[in-house]
């Protein structure tokens, strides 16, 4: 992990890669619970959200993790292609590189936009999400709850449920649990789960209620309410039927079993509002994580080296 | 007396007059004078071939000139003299120009320019329907009485079965053929690379090779229907190849041509999501590559043609669904096939001419070009080293540099080309 140039996939970590992420993890957490959460770890560095999608929790937590480690911040938020915008992707973020950029975290509706990049600058790139390819922080935020909560991420069987197809969080958090030695099942409709998906190391159903009595982790998609115009599945209303995780299906999870999403959610669609708000359901403190795993990342990247280890 | 060239002690491979033995071939004005050993003539220009092979001038039957309209990407005159570095001697230009090669004027203004740049004899395709819209066919008549053969709106398909029987139908009075982009526009829409492990991986719609399989289907049943002539581009896919198959057991007078890239290269390769391996049809699995070859040795495809479609760097530096699909193809076109197919044993050397030169110049109906290299028969001819390699890098003739073989070292550079007897590439440097 130490001296990676670009974090773009979880795909190309090892699991020994993983671990050491989520130890560092863990002392950054510390670091969020002092009065003043601040270490100057990244002084002098400057990070650069550049998002050309809309996003709330990622940007922010981003910016909270590069601010808790001293580092300079800025905030871009780019609409639509490089091609609408006239300039094109590489040369906006070679003039960022120009600015004084250290590393660019990257939010991109199309996927394989970071790679692109990361080709051509020697700033360190994050990928904060490429089109329906990689989340590779949210994955490795996820990880850390599973394992902060139940102790470990080996023998857990985990189910994701939902629009697999369209899914950057569904590809990267498979990859990662696959790797850390989980059991993953992917469910959903059969139109949502490509049929290649078993070569990911998952297993696939199309029946959720057969799925959930022996899961350690329910963890539900955001249904993208913008697909419904290819008509994947017939209604939202018909999919909450079939693949939302009503009260009652509640019931039939084991005692201990997780229930997480990775926002933003559609309450009464793929998740029942008082199920989102359980005991068990752990949605906040993935928030909470992202911000430690994120400083993490930062971290081992740019200063984990001592000798600002990016290159 | 005029102007004598000698080729020297080549390896002549002309699969038309099926000739593979090392000769010497003397050309005379714009003729060949005299093929065989010991064809030496006083007073001649002396080219010594020893260790080349001298083939019949390479025939493109698919590559996008750009001109007019698209003259950033590619200018007729740097697409012939890329034609020429690559061994060619004729290329046909696809009808997706701005205005489209739907009327005799654009036909008559793209001959205009090839024949002032003078490097390649350029073939214009014409356009199936009016401005490529799917809707009704174009004035074909006249533009076959302006000599167009070959009529596509290849960059999109014909969208109607009923529009593609009309023309297939109206064709007929003239023996011209229809060239279909055979891809089901409704299966393939918004895809950006082949269905299936990698699409699903990277995260990039796909398009399922049977949206080249429902399409070649239905334009074969159109071509039996009809009784025209139909060619299909770019095969991508094995189910296709079994389609056309049958469909020539049959007696459907159907042609096919495949990519060297489709021919040497598969979906895997995309895991870095360089856009320069973004073409269309998608680069397909190991096992449609497999088809694919097997298709060109028993016959069942007729031509390799190069789908040369170049764009401009600021075009493919872009986010991979954003890159217009496509690769440059006339400068290693030669050598993706003698290292990909023909060294590895996939090809034999005459075949793989055969489907570069002869097959595709009788599509065409380019009578001067393919072969035979006989006396009184036009001097179009290619010299080419099979053992030099080199790496595919910029610069090249062509104004653009979406090759999909960056990189790549290959086996096997043009060396001379003569067109009608005049050097437009000699030493491996085009002559203007």
């Amino acid at each position: 992990m130490v001296g990676r140039k670009d974090v773009l996939d979880l795909n190309d970590f090892t699991a020994a890669e993983i671990e050491q992420v989520l130890r560092t993890a863990d002392a950054m957490r510390e670091i969020l619970t002092r009065p003043i959460k601040r270490v100057p770890a990244l002084r002098g560095k400057t990070v650069v959200n550049l998002f050309f999608e809309p996003s709330t929790r990622t940007r922010v937590s981003f910016e909270l993790a590069a601010k808790a480690l001293s580092a300079d911040v800025v905030n871009i938020s780019a609409s639509g292609s490089s091609v609408e915008k006239g300039e094109s992707l590489v040369d906006t973020v070679r003039t960022l590189q120009a600015l004084g950029a250290d590393v660019v975290v990257m939010r991109h509706s199309q996927s394989g936009a970071p790679y692109l990049v990361a080709q051509q600058v020697q700033a360190s790139v994050i990928n904060a999400g490429d089109g329906w390819h990689a989340h590779p922080t949210q994955a490795l935020l996820d990880l850390y709850t599973i394992r902060d909560k139940l102790g470990r991420l080996e023998g857990l069987r985990a189910a994701i449920v939902g629009d697999v197809l369209h899914s950057r969080v569904a590809r990267s958090l498979t990859f990662g649990l696959v790797k850390m030695g989980a059991e993953v099942t992917l469910v959903g409709p059969p139109t949502l789960i490509p049929p290649e998906a078993p070569q990911w190391g998952a297993q696939v159903s199309y029946d959720l209620d057969a799925v959930l009595p022996k899961l350690d982790v329910c963890y539900l998609l955001r249904v993208q309410r913008e697909r419904q115009r290819q008509r994947f599945f017939p209604s939202v209303r018909e999919y909450a039927r079939r693949y939302g995780l009503t009260r009652e299906r509640v019931a039939a999870l084991p005692e201990g079993c997780l229930i997480m999403h990775p926002g933003p959610m559609n309450r009464g669609v793929e998740i029942d509002s008082d199920v989102a708000d359980l005991p068990r359901s752990v949605i906040e403190e993935q928030v909470t994580n992202g911000i430690a795993v994120r400083m993490a990342l930062l971290y081992l990247m740019l200063g984990g080296a001592g000798e600002g280890g990016g290159a | 007396m005029g102007r004598r060239v000698l080729l020297r002690g080549g390896r002549v491979v002309d699969p038309a007059a099926g000739r593979d033995e090392v000769a010497d071939v003397l050309v005379e004005e714009d003729r060949v004078a005299a093929v065989g050993p010991g064809a030496a003539r006083a007073g001649a220009e002396i080219l010594d071939c020893e260790g080349l092979v001298v083939a019949p001038g390479l025939v493109d039957l698919h590559a996008h000139l750009r001109e007019p309209g698209f003259e950033h990407k590619e200018t007729i005159e740097t697409g012939s003299r890329a034609a020429a570095v690559g061994g060619y001697t004729a290329v046909a230009a696809m009808a997706n120009t701005d205005p489209v090669a739907d009327h005799v004027a654009v036909i008559e203004e793209v001959r205009a320019l090839a024949a002032r740049a003078g490097l390649c004899d350029v073939f214009p395709v014409g356009a199936v329907t009016e401005g490529m819209r799917g809707e009704a066919i174009a004035e074909m008549g006249e533009m076959a009485e302006a000599g167009v053969r070959l009529f596509s709106d290849d960059g999109r398909p014909v969208p109607s079965a009923r529009v593609l029987r009309i023309a297939l139908e109206y064709a007929k009075a003239f023996e011209a053929t229809i060239a279909s982009h055979a891809l089901d526009p409704d299966l393939a829409e918004g895809g950006q690379v082949r269905e299936g492990y990698w699409s699903a991986t990277l995260g990039l719609q796909g398009i399922p090779a049977e949206a080249e399989e429902v399409a070649v289907h239905r334009d074969l049943a159109m071509a039996r229907l009809t009784g025209g002539r139909l060619h299909l581009c770019h095969l991508s896919s094995a189910r296709a190849v079994e389609l056309v198959r049958r469909a020539r057991a049959e007696g459907v007078r159907v042609t096919a041509e495949v990519t060297p890239h489709h021919l040497a290269l598969t979906e895997e390769a995309l895991a870095s999501y360089d856009a320069n391996l973004k073409v269309m049809p998608p680069l397909g699995s190991a096992e449609d590559r497999d088809a694919l070859r097997l298709g060109l040795l028993d016959g069942t495809i007729d031509a390799i043609a190069t789908d040369h479609a170049p764009h401009a760097v600021e075009e493919k530096e872009a986010e991979f669904d954003q890159a217009p699909p496509g690769t440059i193809g006339l400068e290693t076109a030669l050598a993706v096939v003698l290292t990909e197919l023909v060294e590895p044993g996939v090809l034999t050397l005459a075949r793989a001419l055969e489907a570069m030169s002869t097959a595709p110049a009788r599509i065409l109906g380019a009578g001067d070009h393919g072969g035979p290299i006989e006396p009184g028969r036009p001097a179009n001819l290619v010299a080419f080293d099979p053992g030099a390699t080199w790496v595919v890098e910029p610069p090249f003739a062509s104004r653009s540099r979406n090759s999909a073989f960056l990189g790549r070292t290959l086996r096997g550079r043009v060396v001379h080309t003569l067109l009608r007897g005049e050097p437009t590439v000699a030493w491996g440097k085009p002559t203007r």
